[in-house]
């Protein structure tokens, strides 16, 4: 047992309202650069939808993440050793710029300084790598709220995992559904793109688990742009040097949390120590496709169980995190109430960014009908059944999950490998913590119905009660659970205070040894 | 005559090397976030695969094609001395000569023409690329007008640059050898000694040691083993992160 600590991330998809506040935060903060307009380390996608860049999840186009060999193992799809080193003068599976989009800005000062005339002066788009007018066909989030377009929700590579039928179903005006779909890094456990780098410029950290480029060993091999299978390493075209999200550690470091998780506007997001046992990582990241979601569950361990501590303290992990770790909202939802997934397990690359699946679109099931009411209304009008959306009848919500708006292949390809089970199960989750709470608050549901939901789902009445707290209740401090900020470690994270320890005080570039 | 010799052949190896060395070391210690490939592969991929792919493979035999015959003369001629190897010999390098010009040429004319590119391009670079083409069409010319130079290089190439590393220049037979011939050498000194100060850089952090590392890495800003033990307060564990 070799136990590490890792800082787990989970987004709640049901509250996230799609507001690109958590975009915004970190590109104020940290890509607001020349060579990084392009990048968004954080981005909010509309799914079904294609995506930034174009398409990302299509491994048969950019070859990211892992896959199998004929023995078992598992080798990096479209880099590593052989390949990386022979395409590295030209790499075939780099997106270009026109898979993201042509960063642009509009040319205000025009408004301004245009000299008098008939016309009215008007601010053009012009590009921010050439300086040159353009016209704009693609921005970060085009796909915004296009369920359902020929161009983005048709294209969607999930897609693949349905039949036509069930397709175009989908897609049928009544029907259309889209939820959000936020992503940063994933912090990975088995990172593809640090096995990629050819330099060794990228590491992962062993205190938190944040995976970080080092600017200063980067050689612009761009190995890592094809190898993350999520599209999150990113090539700045101006200083030739590889980006990523670095999970803003230094706020994390001083206790603060991650700057898109601070701003959410829906507080979807919870952050938190998870410990896990790193002898298993290259058997969980080969595992069956079936069983990944399962084993990637096995990898993180209990951190009030007395061994788990005990190694844990071996491998010098602090108190603060220890407790952190027990303390930890990402722990409940992945792994305590199992109510969480991985995107893309089928990457192999462990991510350790979760996401507890979006239910209401999931849920809602709508006809038409023919009701009395009908008729007192103008003709065009719709009218519902009364066992829509909201039906709180439990046996019409079993039945539901599988000819839900969605269908659950659907989730099942983002969520879980296309293992329908592990989706189904955490939908029902999330409906009996909701039809307990209505059983309690509102009462027009009897108790044999709501124990038989939570009995279902294996879930008890004080779990369902701090599910229902953490989602809905949680302060700022219940929703980020950052260990106590080692400010000694973490000084010299960046800068080694050894190297001026012993001295008259800091500010000696040289060790003060005695002269000859 | 002779004093112009001494300068080009002499003087000149001698400061390219020196600045080669100081450069080098001065700009990877000073300014070692600027030793990058700058690759341009993000702006425009498609003309580059036509251009980088014959250019570095090209260029890569001939340099060591180059350090091989400067290095060990004696094989070379050895290997010389049957008429079919050598023959084999110089149709490859002279292969790979073309495929470095054709690369070299695409290379340029995408870097003059595409708007993009142009904004990553610096003066340096215009240069450069102007100075390896020149470079490039007279190795070919010297390798068609001047028959079996690997041989000749062998035999009184290498010597001349033998003797500038032994201290002790000996020009006689680089003086005599046609101006072609003393273009292509002076222009390799001029390479050596503005390479510092180029993209070409990044042949020195070629990835080699990619091949033996593992695949993953995890840095420990402390030695975790030690961190909890009362023994080590004053052991300066250098963390490698940094
Ligand atoms: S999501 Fe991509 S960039 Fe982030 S750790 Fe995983 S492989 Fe690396
Ligand atoms: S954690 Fe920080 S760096 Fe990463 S996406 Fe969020 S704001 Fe950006």
């Amino acid at each position: 047992m070799d136990i590490r600590a890792q800082t787990a991330v989970v987004f709640h998809l049901d509250k996230c309202i799609g507001c690109h506040t958590c975009s915004v935060a970190c590109k104020n903060i940290w890509t607001d650069r020349k060579g990084a307009e392009y990048q968004w380390w954080n981005n909010v996608e509309t799914k079904p939808g294609t995506g930034y860049p174009g398409k990302w999840e299509d491994q048969s186009i950019y070859n990211g993440g892992w896959v199998k060999d004929a023995n078992g193992r598992i080798q990096l799809k479209g880099a590593g050793k052989k390949k990386g080193l022979l395409n590295i003068f030209h790499n075939p599976s780099m997106p270009t710029v026109e898979d993201y989009y042509e960063p642009f800005t509009y040319n205000y000062l025009n408004l301004i300084e245009a000299p008098p005339g008939n016309d009215q002066p008007t601010a053009r788009p012009v590009s921010l790598i050439t300086g040159e007018p353009m016209d704009v066909k693609m921005g970060p989030n085009w796909d915004d709220d296009l369920s359902g377009t020929p161009d983005y929700a048709r294209n969607d590579p999930n897609l693949a995992a349905l039949t036509p039928a069930e397709r175009s179903a989908m897609f049928q005006l009544e029907r259309m559904a889209f939820f959000y779909l936020p992503r940063i890094c994933n912090h990975c456990l088995n990172p593809a793109c640090v096995a990629s780098c050819p330099s060794g410029a990228i590491y992962k950290r062993g205190e938190d688990g944040v995976v970080l480029i080092n600017q200063k060993v980067c050689r612009a091999w761009r190995m890592c742009v094809t190898a993350c299978p999520y599209k999150k390493s990113y090539y700045n075209w101006h200083t030739g040097k590889s980006e990523k999200c670095i999970l803003c550690y230094p706020r994390m470091e001083a206790g603060y949390a991650p700057a898109c998780m601070h701003s959410c506007v829906g507080r979807i997001r919870y952050i938190g120590v998870i410990l896990y046992d790193a002898d298993k990582i290259e058997a969980v990241a080969s595992a069956e496709p079936k069983d990944l979601v399962a084993r990637q569950l096995d990898l993180m361990m209990d951190p009030f169980d007395d061994k788990v501590i005990a190694a844990a303290k071996a491998n010098g992990i602090a108190d603060s995190t220890i407790k952190a770790a027990q303390n930890s909202p990402s722990f409940k939802f992945i792994k305590q109430w199992g109510m969480a997934l991985p995107l893309h397990p089928e990457f192999r690359t462990l991510p350790m960014l979760w996401y507890v699946p979006p239910l209401l679109p999931v849920m809602a099931s709508v006809t038409q009908t023919d009701g009395a009411q009908k008729d007192k209304l103008n003709p065009i009008a719709k009218t519902w059944t009364d066992n829509w959306l909201y039906d709180t009848s439990t046996e019409e919500l079993w039945g539901t999950v599988e000819q839900a708006r969605f269908p659950l292949k659907y989730l099942a390809s983002l969520f879980a490998a296309g293992e329908t089970g592990e989706v189904s199960l955490r939908l029902k989750k999330l409906m009996a913590v909701r039809i307990y709470r209505r059983w309690k608050t509102v009462g027009d549901i009897p108790e044999a119905k709501m124990t038989k939901a939570l009995k279902e789902t294996g879930l008890t009445q004080e779990s369902a009660e701090a599910i229902f707290y953490l989602t809905a209740l949680a302060k700022f401090n219940d929703r980020f659970v950052i260990p106590a900020a080692h400010r000694e470690q973490a000084m010299e994270m960046l800068e080694f205070t050894g190297d001026v320890k012993g001295s008259t005080g800091f500010g000696f570039r040289e060790k003060p040894e005695r002269g000859m | 005559m002779e004093l112009s010799n001494v300068f080009l052949f002499v003087g000149l190896p001698y400061a390219a090397l020196v600045i080669f060395l100081i450069g080098t070391i001065q700009r990877y210690r000073n300014k070692g976030f600027k030793v990058s490939s700058l690759s341009s592969q993000f702006l425009e991929g498609r003309a580059l695969f036509w251009g980088t792919v014959p250019f570095h493979f090209g260029i890569l035999v001939l340099f060591f094609g180059h350090l091989s015959a400067f290095l060990l003369p004696g094989p070379t001629l050895m290997w010389n001395a049957n008429p079919t190897r050598l023959i084999t010999l110089e149709i490859t390098a002279f292969a790979f000569g073309l495929s470095t010009l054709v690369g070299l040429t695409a290379l340029f004319v995408r870097r003059l023409t595409n708007v993009r590119i142009k904004m990553v391009t610096t003066k340096m670079d215009i240069f450069l690329e102007l100075l390896l083409l020149v470079q490039v069409v007279f190795g070919l010319w010297v390798a068609v007008g001047y028959r079996w130079g690997s041989s000749w290089f062998a035999a009184d190439l290498a010597p001349y640059l033998w003797s500038l590393f032994k201290a002790n220049p000996d020009i006689t037979a680089v003086g005599a050898m046609p101006w072609p011939i003393k273009v292509h050498i002076v222009g390799a000194w001029l390479l050596i000694g503005i390479f510092p100060y180029t993209r070409l850089v990044h042949f020195l952090v070629a990835p080699l040691h990619y091949i033996t590392r593992p695949y993953q890495r995890v840095m420990w800003n402390w030695d975790r083993k030690a961190i909890r033990d009362p023994r080590t307060p004053w052991s300066a564990m250098r963390p490698k992160n940094n």
